[in-house]
């Protein structure tokens, strides 16, 4: 299946900002994340077509996955 | 009309007053400046500091501004800038909050960091600077660090809070105490060229967009550090909700929050 993952702010620095990939079936937001490299303690939001998920969610076809890191600074 | 209302007619010039008239008429009329300028608004004139507002913010508003009270918690980055700028448009009491001195590696964007103020309370830094700009605005300096032990106390008089914070952990704790005592927050934070700026109306949450995956203390910016721009960019927006939600004019963001890249020049709304 086909899902669009998009990457914000520091996430890009090393990765694709966006891209198109195949996922097998039953793909996990959280298997992306970790195909990513993406600490898990610096993520913000996720967001599954703009609505907020979390880690465990299962992915579908077509769906567009983006990750924002969590900023706290003052 | 009173004394007080003749006097302040006669004095005016094109519905102005002057700052050194207002003094004047604080003396002679035993008042303070702040309520000198609370009945010149009321009767249509405008200190003459505030005449480059005239267009954007009516007279009843400025009115409301004055007799405001905002919650500024946290006097670094984001509240230096955000203390400066409520100042100056005349928000008549500042509550600002923070524990911490200035020191050497603030400099290079905190707004009431200067070499001469190194070592001195962040509040007392703010205190003076406030009374620099505008005599009639009362900072109250809270020289502690925000907890839910002390989120009534320091809240419950606040039309607007504002989180200038430094921590999640203790974000979570003001956003969850201004659900509770029913006070619109604007929050704001930062890490390196990224901002981003929420408004939590009474009634909504919006930690969901500051939770992270657990209880993390800090965000990304214990990687990328902070510059000069971007807690003046994030307090800027802050300050333009907070001076909404006085107003009651306009739309916040509520509902949603503005993510934003200043290295790549982007601005996303997300959705709660």
């Amino acid at each position: 299946m086909q899902v669009t993952v998009k990457l914000f702010a520091s996430f890009r620095t090393g990765r694709t900002p966006m891209a198109t990939r195949d996922y097998p079936v039953g793909t996990k937001v959280a298997d992306v994340v970790a195909e990513q490299q993406i600490p898990v303690a610096e993520i913000g939001i996720m967001l599954v077509n703009s609505r907020h998920v979390k880690l465990g969610r299962e992915l579908n076809e077509g769906d567009v996955l983006a990750i924002f890191p969590l900023l706290g600074g003052g | 009309m009173n004394e007080l209302a003749k006097y302040l007619t006669e004095i005016s010039c094109d519905g102005l007053v002057s700052g050194l008239c207002q003094q004047q008429a604080a003396v002679r009329f035993d008042l303070t400046f702040a309520e000198v300028e609370s009945a010149m608004l009321g009767l249509g004139l405008w200190p003459a500091r505030y005449q480059r507002n005239r267009r954007t913010i009516s007279t009843e508003g400025q009115l409301a501004l004055l007799h405001s009270s905002v919650t500024v918690i946290g006097c670094g980055g984001l509240g230096g800038y955000i203390i400066e700028g409520l100042a100056r448009l005349g928000v008549g009491r500042i509550i600002a909050v923070d524990p911490d001195v200035f020191e050497e590696h603030n400099l290079n964007r905190q707004v009431l960091s200067t070499m001469a103020n190194l070592g001195l309370p962040k509040v007392t830094a703010a205190a003076r600077r406030v009374s620099d700009i505008n005599p009639a605005v009362s900072l109250v300096p809270v020289e502690t660090a925000f907890s839910s032990g002390n989120a009534v106390e320091l809240l419950e008089q606040a039309t607007v809070a504002i989180d200038a914070l430094d921590n999640l952990t203790a974000r979570r704790q003001l956003a969850h105490a201004c659900r509770e005592l029913g006070i619109p927050l604007v929050h704001g934070a930062i890490a390196g060229w990224y901002g981003q700026v929420a408004t939590q109306r009474r009634g909504e949450d919006i930690s969901p967009h500051f939770m992270g995956q657990g209880d993390e203390p800090k965000g990304v910016e214990l990687k990328l550090g902070n510059p000069a721009f971007t807690p003046a960019a994030v307090a800027s927006l802050q300050l333009a909700e907070a001076c909404k939600v006085i107003l009651g004019q306009g739309e916040t963001i509520s509902g949603r929050m503005l993510v934003f890249n200043l290295l790549e020049m982007e601005f996303e709304a997300v959705c709660l």
